[in-house]
């Protein structure tokens, strides 16, 4: 490891956020060089002077009497109210009103992006798929399944994620299976299919759509990585890499098929 | 859905963890009463919406709704404390830049490091508090910020170059 590899490490090696090989291979570093020793030493100092300064708030004995005895009163009562099944408060009738209203609006807003084909925030979901992207290389955690054959690759993931990807192999286009890992993306469980295309790797997220539409790809660039999104056969796909736009089209192609 | 079977599996799995909430709290609002409504408020919005717990992690569980709650409360009366609002010039209070040969962090108390963390803007200051104070990873903080690990990295960062700044700067100047 080099001094400018090194460097952007340092925050994830002292918050342990690298794995073990990682690690090892930063630390070989640190030690042999003085240029990254007083960076890791000052960064270390601060974490400890936060640590062992900063006051720790426990709750107040009070506080956790009271919260308990609030909640006992509003399970009894809870449970006081079904068995008795007692006259309704007038206010519970317009709050029982105003909740169908706005259940409603859910119901049409719920339609509404179904037949847009959008049920998420597709920024927000692009800013995670790069993070993920920069994460699995970072870590050398690229895959927790490593092998080019799809039936090592796709048993793998049953009973891990509640749905079964399809992980074919494109060896022979150019598109090297590598792997798999389980992913966390758009706050739910997802599968990462990993490809080499020469020295670069791509990931593909996969997991159940919404809707099954099919979509057409499509195309953006984010801090430097090209993306390529699309929907069909009722999954979501997200390609990422550092390899060229047409690359992912060639490859989201195969994965069309 | 409310009984007392789930009351409780609730007081075995949630409340435990009432002493990071509050700790969570009093940093995000910093005042002592206010904290202690906003948690209490908090847990039984917890035990309301219990039926949405899947298991697992019930910290993180309650500290998202913990700090849901306080970041509702601090939209609603401490706009300054938050990031986009945040402004510079009035909490840069070491307008001295530190000497950087200097050798950081001494004489430091709790009362000076309290300071530089309050200092910070709210979603700065609670990266740091779950980071360094409950030893969360990245994802986990994530999860409770609602927001991409890489934004908890970008957070973070912030947080401890300001930090950096701050407490290294010669007793005595702090405003």
């Amino acid at each position: 490891m080099r001094c400018e590899e090194a460097r952007p490490l340092i925050d994830f090696y002292l918050d342990g956020e690298l794995d073990a090989l990682r690690s090892a291979e930063f630390e070989l570093h640190a030690r042999g060089c003085s240029e990254c020793t007083p960076q890791i030493e000052r960064a270390g100092k601060l974490r400890a002077a936060i640590r062992e300064n900063a006051p720790y708030f426990a709750a107040p004995l009070a506080l956790k009497q009271r919260i308990r005895e609030a909640l006992r009163a509003e399970a009894g009562a809870g449970a006081a109210e079904s068995a008795t099944r007692a006259t309704i408060p007038r206010w519970r009738i317009a709050a029982a009103a105003l909740v169908s209203i706005a259940a409603a609006f859910i119901l049409v807003f719920t339609l509404r992006s179904h037949f847009t084909g959008v049920e998420y925030d597709e920024d927000e979901v692009a800013d995670q798929v790069v993070a993920s992207h920069v994460r699995s290389l970072m870590a050398s955690h690229l895959t927790d399944v490593t092998s080019s054959d799809r039936h090592t690759v796709k048993p793998w993931f049953d009973g891990k994620i509640d749905f079964a990807p399809n992980v074919p192999d494109f060896s022979a286009e150019g598109f090297p299976l590598t792997g798999g890992r389980l992913d966390y993306i758009n706050r739910r469980p997802v599968a990462a299919l990993v490809y080499q295309r020469r020295l670069h790797y791509i990931n593909v997220f996969i997991w159940p759509a919404e809707s099954s539409l099919t979509t057409r790809a499509k195309t953006e660039t984010r801090e430097g990585y090209n993306i390529l999104h699309w929907q069909h056969a009722g999954m979501d796909y997200w390609c990422i890499s550092d390899t060229s736009a047409d690359d992912l089209q060639a490859l989201a192609k195969l994965l069309q098929q | 859905m409310a009984n007392t079977l789930d009351l409780g599996r609730f007081e075995q799995a949630i409340l435990p963890h009432l002493d990071a909430a509050h700790n969570l709290a009093r940093w995000l609002v910093r005042g002592a009463s206010d904290a202690e409504d906003l948690v209490q408020e908090a847990s039984l919005r917890a035990w309301r919406g219990f039926g949405t717990f899947r298991g697992g992690d019930g910290r993180g569980w309650l500290l998202a709704i913990v700090r849901n709650t306080c970041f509702t409360w601090l939209r609603k009366n401490r706009r300054q404390d938050l990031a986009d609002e945040f402004d510079e010039d009035i909490h840069s209070s070491e307008s001295a830049t530190p000497d950087p040969e200097r050798q950081l962090f001494e004489g430091l108390d709790s009362r000076r490091v309290q300071q530089a963390l309050e200092g910070l803007p709210a979603e700065f200051r609670e990266a740091i508090v779950l980071r360094e104070l409950e030893g969360m990873s990245y994802k986990e903080i994530g999860d409770i910020a609602g927001v991409p690990i890489g934004t908890v990295m970008s957070r973070l960062a912030r947080a401890r170059k300001r930090l950096q700044k701050s407490l290294a700067a010669p007793i005595g100047k702090e405003a």
